[in-house]
């Protein structure tokens, strides 16, 4: 009982709060550097998506925590927070001020933590004319079997990039084959092979694969890039193997192969989530200022079509004004330096966006409360 | 008497910053203030050519006035540079700061364009080529030429003319290095580059390089015109064609190529109220347009004779069609670019920011002397000198808001003038609460080394230039940066404070136990107010963000340092709260606040990821190293035992007490009584 009392008190502690806040500082500080070298989402999810910041020695596979992550900080903050109030806290006038501040803290940690467990990150990327009904996620792929042969839809089956490690076996009761990965680069360079200088075997025996050749690349670290991985699959149906098939997610067509007569499309792509309505881009301008190469404007005219609801209306989505629809957001996040009628919207759905705004209200304004009344007394007193 | 002495120097301030506002003398006939107001569109926004005159003078210049006068080598023969040249080989002296009595003749941005545009005979031998690198003035083989001033080294266009070659030929190789990889060398001579090309645009920007008579060469084409479409027209249906009529029109259309591919302002409005505001254009690309058009767009010819006019010393020409071209501007509805002109070109005579940071200096220094003194009317002159000094600032930043119509704070530069302010109106409330000029010298100090930090940033050209996409919200700038900056201003208020508190503790004996309370209060006060500008601020921004990229917080660098603003606030404010710290820990922390936030300020963009990255600085990069070895010396001064320390030796020689633990410990022991008790308790 007393362990218990002694541990509460240090959960409970001011300087346990002072300790967290300086941890957060100093990891808030180096995670910020290393984006440098390891670009903003890795820096991300390693030193403030985990519970420890992990150290890895050059040789051999050990990993040694060497300081509290994001999680782990936020974590002790939030049962600290908690704590001392339901020891110390005795309501008052005097500390509403402080009150306030706490429990927006509390939100804002909360809220913080929901949207990196729930939102999602997807873009559009549209030409001038063309419809979508689906966004696709940059940063993970999938690999695809599908079924063509039903001409209104495609009956696909989507493996997830996770599952794609050397030698697995992937088997599915609507997969006709099962799929063995031969080799897997999460990010490569594909090049045209010469066949006449090339001195090993192409990667794969069947499709595109036969004249291509794959290098693998470091993962991608800077903002503008992405991963873009390829694998080779060996297709096994009941009767037999049927070869090897080169998947990567540069190549934009789909590969055929037929299975008892049937034909089957394979290939990989970005993630898709797709929606029950449609967007499509009526006019995209990108204006500079004359005589510079300062961004002026973008501005992407969609059209937003709903069969369910019979929704159809047009709305322009630009810099700092997003399309809030469907629980999504839209904004207009970048274009192509090649071809100026294409735009790419950012989608985003993150179903607790609201909680940072009553997290912020109610911090400032007690924040502003508190001070006020400090200021009231210091006034006061300077009088008397 | 004496009471009213503390008014002299304000008054003094006040009538110099008056001087300014009236219209500047001519020395000539010529009406050169005039040709400064005139609108042009340059970075995508109308300009005085004023501006663009004094932002390429800073960029090739690094200053904005061009000496004409100085001293010869070692015998100081004082004259005029080009005389002097010519009579002792070897390196020229600009004014040594002794020389007092010598007052240089300058030119002035406008008349250094004038030269430049009309008359580079005489602007190529001006010395305004910085050339930074020992090695490439060897490798140019400038030594025993330019002028010289403390150290930096000037030369003519005509000093480097010889060496092109070799220039282009490093530059070549230059352009191809990544920026940052780039050595000192190297980087010394992409600048030299740049400031030539620079000068080149500027040359051919109002007529061509060669053209002698622009006016009449107009006249001649704007004859040719019909005549010479004709031609072509003929030859190129196979028919006969007038060989004389082809060549009056190629051969200045030949030029105007030139000049549209080179000229640096889009110096011709669009031709009528019809077309887009934005339709600059310039000289050449408006003269090539004119065989399609059948016409020469009237500005054209204004600067035709503007041109000729200037080269044949007829300054009745000259002024005339400078109200020939304001007329145009108001009869084709160009009044609002034409007030632009004329307003941007009084803000740069005013420079108020300049004199903002002479007067706060000045305020700084009385300031600091009533502490030794004890002077009350040093300490009034000081109140009243910043005072005053605000509200020239503020003017300033009013003014440059009415030009700009944006928000206060738009770039890095901006930034830096804003904090500025917002520490000085700190420092004057402090000041007006506590009289014990510590407000003033928080103020004075910050207020100037923020405006020396803002004159640095002017550098790299145009401040007022154009935002992207992204950052063209006037609510956001106005809410998110302000409210942020803000809270620069007041962590930066509460770090210097802690340093008075430190110095005069450690070397003065002037830390009284008064003083140090009073310290203490306002340090932790002051925090208060930056923990929630902060806050505010950082959140602020995070609605922005999410506002128009649907991601709240997005862990990039520039958030990321606010927030560390936000949680090292947090930090000192439970430390003290808990009792972990007492005043002297406050202030330790308070001085570290000013690493955070330099870093947050300015560390963050040098780090070039990110979307906030607006500007890699690397001059910047040492400064700031300097600046937070300096804090962290602070830092371990005010850790040092009170053996150490002036102040408290000086109260503690009451004998049989160890002089490192004396009984009443001033600075130390008080503070906490004295604060708002620790809540959350």
């Amino acid at each position: 009982m007393r362990g218990i009392k002694a541990a509460f008190r240090v959960l409970s502690s001011l300087k346990l709060t002072v300790v967290c806040l300086s941890c957060s500082l100093v990891l808030v500080f180096v995670g910020t550097l290393a984006q440098v070298d390891q670009g903003l989402y890795l820096a991300q999810a390693r030193y403030f998506g985990s519970f420890f910041v992990f150290w890895s020695p050059r040789a051999g596979g050990l990993r040694i925590p060497v300081f509290p992550g994001g999680y782990l900080i936020g974590t002790v903050l939030l049962l600290n927070l908690i704590a001392a109030h339901s020891v110390r806290f005795t309501f008052s006038r005097k500390k509403i001020g402080i009150f306030m501040v706490h429990i927006g803290i509390i939100l804002l940690l909360l809220g913080q933590l929901t949207t990196e467990m729930l939102s999602v990150e997807s873009h559009m990327r549209l030409t001038e004319g063309q419809s979508l009904s689906y966004s696709e996620n940059g940063r993970r792929s999938e690999l695809v079997v599908l079924d063509p042969s039903d001409p209104l839809v495609d009956d696909v089956v989507a493996i997830p990039q996770g599952h794609l490690k050397l030698n697995a076996e992937i088997r599915h009761p609507r997969l006709p084959v099962t799929l063995k990965v031969r080799a897997y680069h999460p990010n490569s360079r594909l090049s045209r092979r010469a066949p006449m200088v090339a001195t090993t075997p192409p990667p794969a025996d069947h499709g595109l694969g036969q004249n291509i050749e794959v290098a693998a690349a470091p993962p991608a670290v800077k903002m503008d890039e992405r991963n873009l991985p390829t694998a080779v699959v060996e297709l096994v149906a009941p009767s037999g193997s049927l070869g090897t098939w080169l998947v990567s997610s540069v190549l934009e067509d789909f590969q055929d192969f037929q299975v008892a007569g049937k034909t089957f499309k394979i290939g990989m792509r970005f993630e898709r989530y797709y929606k029950p309505f449609s967007i499509e881009l009526q006019k995209f301008t990108n204006e500079k200022y004359r005589g510079t190469e300062i961004p002026k404007n973008f501005a992407s005219r969609v059209r937003v079509k709903h069969a369910q609801t019979g929704e159809d209306r047009e709305v322009s989505i630009y810099m700092n004004n997003p399309l809030r629809y469907g629980g999504e957001t839209y904004y207009q996040s970048g274009f192509d330096d090649k071809d100026p009628r294409v735009t790419i919207l950012q989608v985003v759905r993150n179903p607790t966006w609201l909680t940072p705004y009553v997290a912020c209200i109610l911090t400032g304004a007690g924040l502003i409360v508190q001070f006020l009344t400090h200021l009231v007394g210091f006034a006061k007193r300077r009088k008397s | 008497m004496n009471k009213k002495l503390h008014w002299l120097l304000p008054a003094l301030m006040a009538l110099w910053v008056l001087s300014a506002t009236r219209p500047p003398k001519e020395r000539t006939a010529f009406q050169t203030a005039e040709f400064g107001r005139l609108p042009t569109l340059l970075n995508g926004r109308v300009q005085p050519l004023d501006s663009v005159a004094l932002n390429a003078l800073l960029q090739i210049r690094g200053n904005t006035s061009v000496p004409l006068e100085g001293n010869a080598g070692n015998d100081a023969a004082w004259g005029d540079f080009l005389e002097l040249r010519d009579k002792y080989p070897g390196t020229l002296e600009v004014r040594k700061w002794w020389q007092f009595s010598k007052h240089p003749k300058r030119l002035k941005p406008v008349s250094w364009l004038l030269e430049v545009a009309f008359k580079p005979e005489l602007a190529d031998n001006r010395f305004i080529f910085l050339v930074h690198h020992p090695e490439l003035i060897s490798e140019l083989k400038l030594q025993n030429q330019g002028i010289e001033n403390s150290g930096l080294h000037y030369y003519t266009f005509n000093d480097l003319t010889n060496h092109f070659g070799v220039l282009e030929q490093q530059a070549s190789r230059i352009q191809k290095i990544d920026p940052q990889a780039r050595t000192p060398f190297e980087k010394s001579v992409g600048k030299l580059h740049f400031s030539l090309g620079l000068y080149h645009r500027l040359r051919n920007s109002f007529r061509h390089e060669k053209s002698e008579d622009p006016s009449r060469q107009l006249a001649a084409f704007e004859k040719a015109l019909v005549p010479g479409v004709e031609a072509v027209r003929n030859r190129e249906g196979g028919k006969d064609y007038s060989k004389e009529d082809l060549d009056a029109l190629m051969d200045p259309l030949n030029q105007y190529d030139m000049v549209a591919r080179v000229a640096y302002p889009l110096i011709i409005p669009p031709p009528g109220a019809d077309h887009s505001r934005d339709a600059w254009s310039n000289l050449g690309t408006s003269l090539l347009q004119a065989p399609r058009a059948g016409v020469l767009h009237p500005v054209t010819k204004i600067y035709a004779s503007l041109a000729s006019s200037f080269r044949q010393e007829k300054p009745e020409d000259f002024n005339k069609a400078l109200s020939d071209y304001r007329q145009w501007l108001t009869a084709n509805s160009f009044l609002a670019e034409a007030q632009k002109g004329r307003r941007e070109f009084a803000f740069n005579q005013l420079q108020p920011f300049y004199k903002c940071m002479v007067i706060y200096v000045l305020a700084l220094v009385l300031a600091c002397a009533s502490w030794f003194n004890w002077s009350q009317t040093l300490n009034r002159t000081a109140f009243w000198l910043l005072g005053f000094g605000l509200i020239l600032h503020t003017g300033g930043l009013v003014f440059r808001m009415v030009l700009e119509g944006r928000p206060p704070v738009t770039n890095l530069y901006s930034s830096a003038i804003f904090v500025g302010w917002g520490t000085v109106v700190l420092g004057l409330i402090l000041e007006r609460l506590y009289r014990n000029g510590i407000g003033s010298v928080v103020a004075g100090l910050v207020g100037f080394i923020t405006l020396i930090i803002a004159h640095h940033l002017s550098m790299d050209g145009d401040t007022m230039e154009m935002l992207r996409a992204v950052l063209d919200t006037n609510f956001w700038l106005a809410t998110h940066v302000v409210v942020i900056t803000l809270g620069y201003s007041s962590t930066f208020v509460a770090g210097f404070l802690a340093t008075i508190y430190i110095l005069r503790g450690v070397f003065t004996k002037s830390l009284t136990r008064d003083v140090a309370q009073s310290l203490g209060r306002m340090v932790y006060g002051v925090v208060c107010f930056a923990t929630l500008f902060s806050f505010v601020g950082t959140v602020l921004g995070g609605i922005w963000a999410d506002q128009s990229w649907g991601r709240f917080w997005g862990w990039d660098p520039k958030e990321n340092g606010a927030l560390l603003i936000v949680i090292w606030c947090a930090v000192v404010l439970h430390a003290r709260w808990g009792g972990l710290i007492k005043e002297r820990g406050l202030m330790a922390m308070a001085v570290f606040g000013n690493v955070v936030t330099s870093f947050s300020w300015f560390g963050v963009n040098m780090l070039g990821v990110g979307l906030h990255n607006y500007g890699f600085m690397e001059a910047v990069f040492q400064w700031l190293a300097i600046f937070v070895v300096s804090q962290l010396i602070l830092i371990g001064l005010c850790l040092m035992p009170d053996r150490f320390w002036a102040s408290l030796r000086s109260s503690s020689q009451s004998p049989g007490q160890s002089p490192s633990r004396p009984p009443s410990r001033p600075g130390i022991s008080g503070g906490h009584d004295s604060l708002p008790q620790p809540t959350g308790k």
